[in-house]
C-alpha cells in the first residue's frame, strides 16, 4: 500500500507502484488540475511538487510518493491568494492554458528557492515547462510580479 | 580427477595469462572505447550543460550541472530523471544517484586523447579523489556505470561487455596504472 499526502489530505493507492503519479492524481483523486502533456518529461505541463521540489508527474512512478507531501495546482491555495496566482490573475498570463498548471508550480517552487529570481534564474527554472503559445514573455513578468507579491506579503 | 591432469589443464592457461596479458596502457587503450562512449561522455563533460543521445546533441530544456551536480535550484535532474529507465522511446533514462559529476571535479573527458584521458582518470585533483582502488571499484559497481549497459529503449550500451571492461580496467590499474605505451 502507498501512502502519502495530496494538498495536506491522506491519500493511498493500493496498486502498481509504477502507475504514474499523474493517473493517480487525475484518475484516482479526481485532481484534473494537473495535465497530461507529452507524457516523457518534455514538456512540463504535469509539474507538481513533492516535499516542494518540481517533478513531472506523468513519469514518476507512484511510489516515489511513499511517505510524502504531493502538492498539485489544486494545492497552491484555495482562495487564489498565493502570490503567483495573484500574478498571473494580475497580468493574464495563460493564452489557452494548458501548460500553465505547471508553469505555476515550477514558478512557485522557484520563489521558495529564490525569492527575488533574476531573469538568469527564470530561464534556468522554467526552460523545462514549454507553452505552444509562446507566453514566455509574460510568464516571465509575472514571476517577477509574483517575486514582488510575496515580499510584500511577508513585510505587512 | 588427479591432481597430476589439473596440472596439466592448468598450465596452458597460466601460460597464456603469461604471454597474452596486456600492457597497463594496452588494457586502458582498450577500454577507452568504453569511456569515449555517449553513454559516459554525455555526463562527463567540460562545460555546464549535459549532453545527450548517441550524437551528443545538447541535453534538451537548457538543463544545467548547477552547484552540486544535480541541477539548478528548480531544474534538478530528478525533476525529470528517476530511479529507473523510462518504458516509453524518449522518456528520461534513470538510475539512483543521477547527477553529473560537481563542478568543482569535473571529470570532463570529452576531446582527450588516450594519453590525457588516462592521466585524467588516476588525476586525484581532477578525479574527485578517486583512489587507483576506488577507480576498479566504481567501474565494476557504480549504478550509473551498470546503467550504461542497461540504457533503456533507443539507446545502445557501449561496444565492451561491462565484465570486460572492468578486467581491462583492472589489468590498467594492477599493471601500474600506465598512461604511456
Amino acid at each position: 500500500m502507498i501512502t502519502f499526502q495530496v494538498n495536506g489530505k491522506s491519500a493511498s493507492f493500493d496498486d502498481d507502484p509504477s502507475t504514474p503519479l499523474l493517473w493517480v492524481l487525475r484518475d484516482n483523486l479526481q485532481l484534473t488540475g494537473t495535465k497530461y502533456g507529452c507524457g516523457i518529461a518534455r514538456c512540463g505541463a504535469c509539474t507538481i511538487h513533492i516535499d516542494g521540489e518540481p517533478v513531472r508527474a506523468c513519469v514518476t512512478p507512484v511510489s516515489r510518493a511513499h511517505g510524502h507531501a504531493v502538492t498539485t495546482i489544486e494545492g497552491l491555495s484555495r482562495d487564489l491568494s498565493h502570490p503567483v496566482q495573484r500574478a498571473w490573475l494580475e497580468l493574464q498570463t495563460p493564452q489557452c492554458g494548458y501548460c500553465h498548471a505547471g508553469q505555476m508550480m515550477t514558478a512557485a517552487a522557484l520563489l521558495t528557492k529564490i525569492p527575488t529570481p533574476t531573469d538568469t534564474d527564470i530561464d534556468d527554472a522554467m526552460s523545462g515547462n514549454l507553452c505552444r503559445c509562446g507566453t514566455y514573455h509574460r510568464i516571465r513578468a509575472s514571476v517577477h510580479r509574483a517575486a514582488e507579491l510575496q515580499a510584500k506579503g511577508k513585510r505587512a | 580427477m588427479t591432481r597430476a591432469s589439473l596440472l596439466i589443464l592448468a598450465l596452458p592457461i597460466a601460460v597464456m595469462a603469461q604471454t597474452a596479458a596486456p600492457h597497463s596502457f594496452e588494457a586502458f587503450q582498450k577500454a577507452a572505447a568504453v569511456l569515449r562512449h555517449p553513454r559516459c561522455l554525455n555526463c562527463h563533460i567540460p562545460g555546464d550543460a549535459p549532453l545527450a543521445g548517441a550524437d551528443g546533441e545538447a541535453h534538451a530544456m537548457r538543463v544545467k550541472r548547477g552547484a552540486d551536480g544535480l541541477g539548478t535550484a528548480v531544474m534538478r535532474c530528478t525533476t525529470c530523471h528517476q530511479e529507473a529507465n523510462g518504458e516509453l522511446p524518449h522518456s528520461p533514462p534513470g538510475s539512483k544517484d543521477w547527477k553529473l559529476p560537481p563542478p568543482e571535479t569535473r571529470m570532463a573527458w570529452v576531446g582527450l586523447n588516450d594519453q590525457q584521458l588516462c592521466r585524467a582518470l588516476v588525476d586525484l585533483k581532477v578525479n574527485g579523489g578517486m583512489t587507483r582502488e576506488k577507480i576498479v571499484h566504481h567501474m565494476d559497481t557504480d549504478t550509473r556505470v551498470l546503467w550504461a549497459w542497461d540504457p533503456g529503449p533507443g539507446r545502445q550500451a557501449p561496444p565492451l561487455e561491462h565484465r570486460e571492461f572492468v578486467e581491462l580496467i583492472r589489468v590498467w590499474i594492477e599493471g601500474g596504472a600506465a598512461c604511456a605505451p
